[in-house]
């Protein structure tokens, strides 16, 4: 090491934050106008989802309430009819909540799921002004749908949905 | 006395200090944003456009914050601290000529408050004042770490005024007179920051400790001292210590101009163009304020470089170092002036900046060889 390098070496490190001062692009997202990309697998707020028909995937096995570590899920689920029908199983969830103070995202509700009901989605500006506004109820949770003939209830011909459980491909993603 | 000359005092001091508070509001606005730059961010843009309306944000926060005194502080100095170390930061700018002068309904203006004789001394004196705010406010708090804050800025400023004389003395020996005024036009042809550019290399570093910026912020460290001597203070007081610390960098600034870079004078290769300050007394300011703010720039830039210096090392800067390379290059300033002088010879004038090169050259080597001495030749 040369008897002048110390010196220069400080004179490098100015010359480094003067570069990135003049030429170095910033990486702040102006966050309320431009947001963020999130990535595929992000695990934001909870979304309830309906199959293309418009029918609810739930079938308010309540597995999700089990698997939940954080005790945040609570689900109370009644009998379909074939006159008021929500989901294509036996039965429906009726009551659906989950506390998002308690939540962890920690989407072991999601790998629960066996209809692929509960799926952690890309929200994640959560704010609420007391605590009760943070339990997010069903009609909240629940996809919208496309047209007013899919909602939920709606009438059926009877012996199109006969399984308990619907039936299920494999998991994609 | 003409009432008139105290309605031109005050006018100018009010104008004077108002220059300063706004300085010192746009000044925090300036370094956050330089160093939200050189750390590849934005900073703070939000409020007005470019976030030019920060400073008033920032000062109705702290104005509405609470205040909170301690209970066992020494509640007279405590609450005196904060004022000792403003006032200087504002009185000291008094002596600092911003410009010429111009007529004003037949009355000629002078862009300065005081024209003194030995504005030099009154710099040297009024700047190491403010480190008595300091150190009460460490010493009253009745908390260690601002005990140490305080102990720590006197030392350093004890060690550094020296060499801070010392290039204040290498001005008035290359202008030969104490005078503000005399020393911004005797660097009409040449600025002093040329003739002698180790002594102006020192006067910078030495203004940084001098107002506790970094790499020598050794009083407020925040690793090792939470926040050094204000660590008990908030709100106003906090405040306070802050625009003391802002307006004594801009003040500083100022006197490095003054006293290095050709002060409100154009640069010297624009002597007689239209662009020189004889011609128009406005442009006066305006290349002040330029060269502030550039000397500001580099206070910035070497706070978002360079980390902080251990504390004995900083006084070893002070002392072995900075100290000895400041009166050897005095010494070359002085005996090249007299030998031009009495020689009648201009060519010793270019002897000054080649010796002081070489001399500030051989004090790198020195500490160097010292540095790999200690530690068993592994620099």
């Amino acid at each position: 090491m040369g008897v002048f390098d110390p010196v220069l070496n400080l004179g490098r490190g100015l010359g480094e934050t003067l570069r990135s001062f003049f030429f170095e692009r910033t990486v702040t997202y102006q966050y309320p106008e431009q947001k963020r990309e999130v990535r595929p697998r992000y695990r934001g707020r909870h979304v309830l989802k309906r199959y293309e028909n418009g029918l609810e995937k739930c079938i308010g096995c309540s597995l999700c309430a089990a698997a939940c570590p954080a005790d945040a899920i609570f689900v109370e689920a009644s009998e379909n009819t074939d006159e008021k029908r929500f989901s294509p199983g036996e039965r429906y969830a009726s009551t659906y909540e989950i506390n998002m103070l308690r939540c962890i995202y920690c989407g072991f509700c999601e790998d629960a799921c066996p209809t692929e009901a509960i799926v952690l989605g890309d929200n994640y500006e959560l704010s609420f002004l007391n605590r009760r506004d943070a339990v997010y109820t069903k009609d909240l949770l629940l996809e919208s749908v496309p047209t007013a003939e899919s909602l939920t209830p709606r009438k059926v011909e009877s012996g199109v949905y006969t399984r308990s459980v619907p039936e299920m491909k494999d998991p994609t993603d | 006395m003409d009432w008139t000359i105290w309605v031109e005092w005050i006018v100018k001091g009010f104008v004077l200090c108002l220059i300063l508070l706004t300085g010192f509001a746009y000044l925090t606005l300036y370094e956050r944003r330089a160093l939200a730059r050189m750390q590849v961010r934005v900073g703070p843009n939000r409020a007005g456009y470019q976030g030019l309306l920060q400073p008033i944000a920032d000062a109705v926060k702290l104005i509405f914050k609470e205040e909170l005194t301690p209970a066992r502080v020494y509640k007279v100095v405590f609450v005196l601290a904060p004022i000792l170390t403003v006032v200087p930061s504002l009185v000291l700018a008094a002596v600092i000529p911003l410009g010429t002068s111009f007529n004003f309904f037949g009355r000629e203006i002078t862009l300065y408050i005081a024209d003194l004789n030995v504005g030099v001394l009154y710099l040297t004196s009024i700047a190491s004042i403010a480190v008595y705010g300091i150190t009460l406010a460490g010493w009253s708090s009745n908390n260690k770490y601002a005990m140490l804050g305080g102990i720590r800025a006197s030392a350093q400023m004890i060690s550094y005024e020296l060499s801070l004389g010392l290039c204040f003395a290498i001005a008035i020996v290359m202008s030969n007179s104490m005078n503000l005024v005399d020393i911004v036009n005797a660097q009409k042809d040449m600025w002093f920051a040329v003739i002698q550019p180790v002594g102006a290399l020192i006067f910078l570093i030495v203004t940084l400790a001098e107002v506790n910026r970094a790499p020598f912020d050794m009083p407020e460290a925040e690793q090792e001292l939470t926040a050094g001597f204000h660590s008990e203070y908030s709100g106003m007081k906090f405040a306070l210590f802050f625009m003391a610390e802002y307006q004594k960098m801009i003040v500083i600034c100022m006197i490095s101009a003054t006293l290095f870079f050709g002060g409100y004078r154009e640069f010297w290769f624009l002597k007689d163009t239209f662009l020189s300050v004889d011609r128009y007394w406005f442009l006066a300011p305006i290349y002040l304020l330029l060269k502030v703010v550039v000397l500001l720039f580099f206070m910035i830039w070497i706070r978002a470089t360079w980390p902080r210096i251990r504390y004995d090392r900083l006084m070893a800067f002070g002392w072995k170092v900075l100290l000895p390379l400041s009166l050897v290059v005095l010494f070359i300033t002085a005996t090249g002036i007299l030998l031009a002088q009495e020689l009648n010879n201009q060519l010793f004038i270019y002897g000054i900046p080649v010796l002081s090169i070489i001399s500030a050259m051989v004090a790198v080597a020195l500490v160097f060889n010292d540095l790999r001495r200690k530690s068993n030749g592994r620099v």
